[in-house]
């Protein structure tokens, strides 16, 4: 009886589920971020945004009421990491309604262009946001060549 | 849509307004983000908690309408006019999200803090409605 009702909805799902991943591949800048082997789903604490320029990679990761200090941000050659811990302790004699903000430890693994220099990375932390800069190497850098 | 909104105000404690009725701002169909939200109650008040990373204080509009509490912000963080995106989980710039507040509390007490992106909103409920404790002659 209820055979009837499955099979649409979820050809109407999986349809929705395709046109997600088409749109998430077309503005993600192409698949190389979303199909990376170290990509997590979307939704995952913190979120983040990467922008290039021809002179540095920045990284904003988007991790409000954090300790800069409980930050481990570690770089190993094109490889960054972003480590840290958001812990509040829920309030007594309290009753919660909602609870969708996210708690505890979270790990996020970018893989940057190859050509980041991991020597020249700086991080600031600023309204929630940590922005990390990382400077390209010079020989890659776009330059004109004279002609003798 | 103004008895669908008294309608709602009227019914329960703090649930989320639905996006199809409440005031209609203009640029409502600009992409918007949700903000994750905490909320409790105590004896005293509700407390409601959001992440608004990147929102600075001069960006946030905190407003109340009637029963309905309104919370926007938008984020600071301009990027380099050159800068191409590689990847992107946030694709807005405003936070937009409504409440619906109940009788009980006290709208014109309410207080709010903003610290390294998370916003606290206190709404401290009416003195007539905090539980108390009858003393025994």
């Amino acid at each position: 009886m209820f055979t009837r009702f499955v099979i649409p909805e979820s050809a109407l799902f999986n349809e929705v589920r395709r046109l997600e991943q088409e749109l998430d591949e077309l503005i993600g800048g192409g698949s190389s971020w979303s199909s990376s082997i170290r990509s997590l789903p979307p939704g995952t604490f913190p979120a983040i945004n990467v922008g290039s320029t021809d002179d540095q990679v920045t990284v904003y990761a988007f991790a409000p009421g954090i300790d800069p200090k409980s930050l481990d941000i570690q770089m190993q050659q094109n490889l960054l990491s972003i480590s840290g811990r958001r812990e509040e302790s829920p309030e007594k004699n309290a009753t919660y309604y909602r609870q969708e903000r996210f708690r505890g430890e979270f790990h996020r693994v970018l893989t940057l262009p190859d050509d980041v220099d991991p020597d020249k990375v700086e991080a600031k932390y600023r309204d929630g946001i940590v922005e990390i800069v990382v400077k390209r190497r010079e020989s890659t850098k776009p330059r004109q060549i004279a002609v003798q | 849509m103004a008895t669908q909104n008294k309608a709602a105000a009227t019914t329960e404690t703090t649930s989320t307004a639905a996006s199809s009725h409440g005031p209609q701002r203009a640029g409502a169909s600009d992409p918007v983000l949700r903000p994750p939200v905490d909320i409790h109650e105590t004896s005293d008040e509700i407390v409601l908690r959001a992440d608004m990373p990147g929102v600075t204080r001069e960006r946030l509009d905190i407003r109340i309408d009637g029963n309905n509490l309104l919370i926007e912000g938008g984020i600071g963080v301009a990027p380099q006019e050159a800068m191409t995106a590689l990847h992107a989980d946030v694709r807005a710039t405003t936070y937009r999200r409504q409440f619906v507040l109940s009788k009980e509390l006290d709208s014109t007490k309410i207080a709010a803090s903003l610290q390294e992106g998370v916003l606290t909103v206190r709404l401290p409920k009416r003195a007539e409605n905090k539980p108390r404790r009858i003393p025994v002659g």
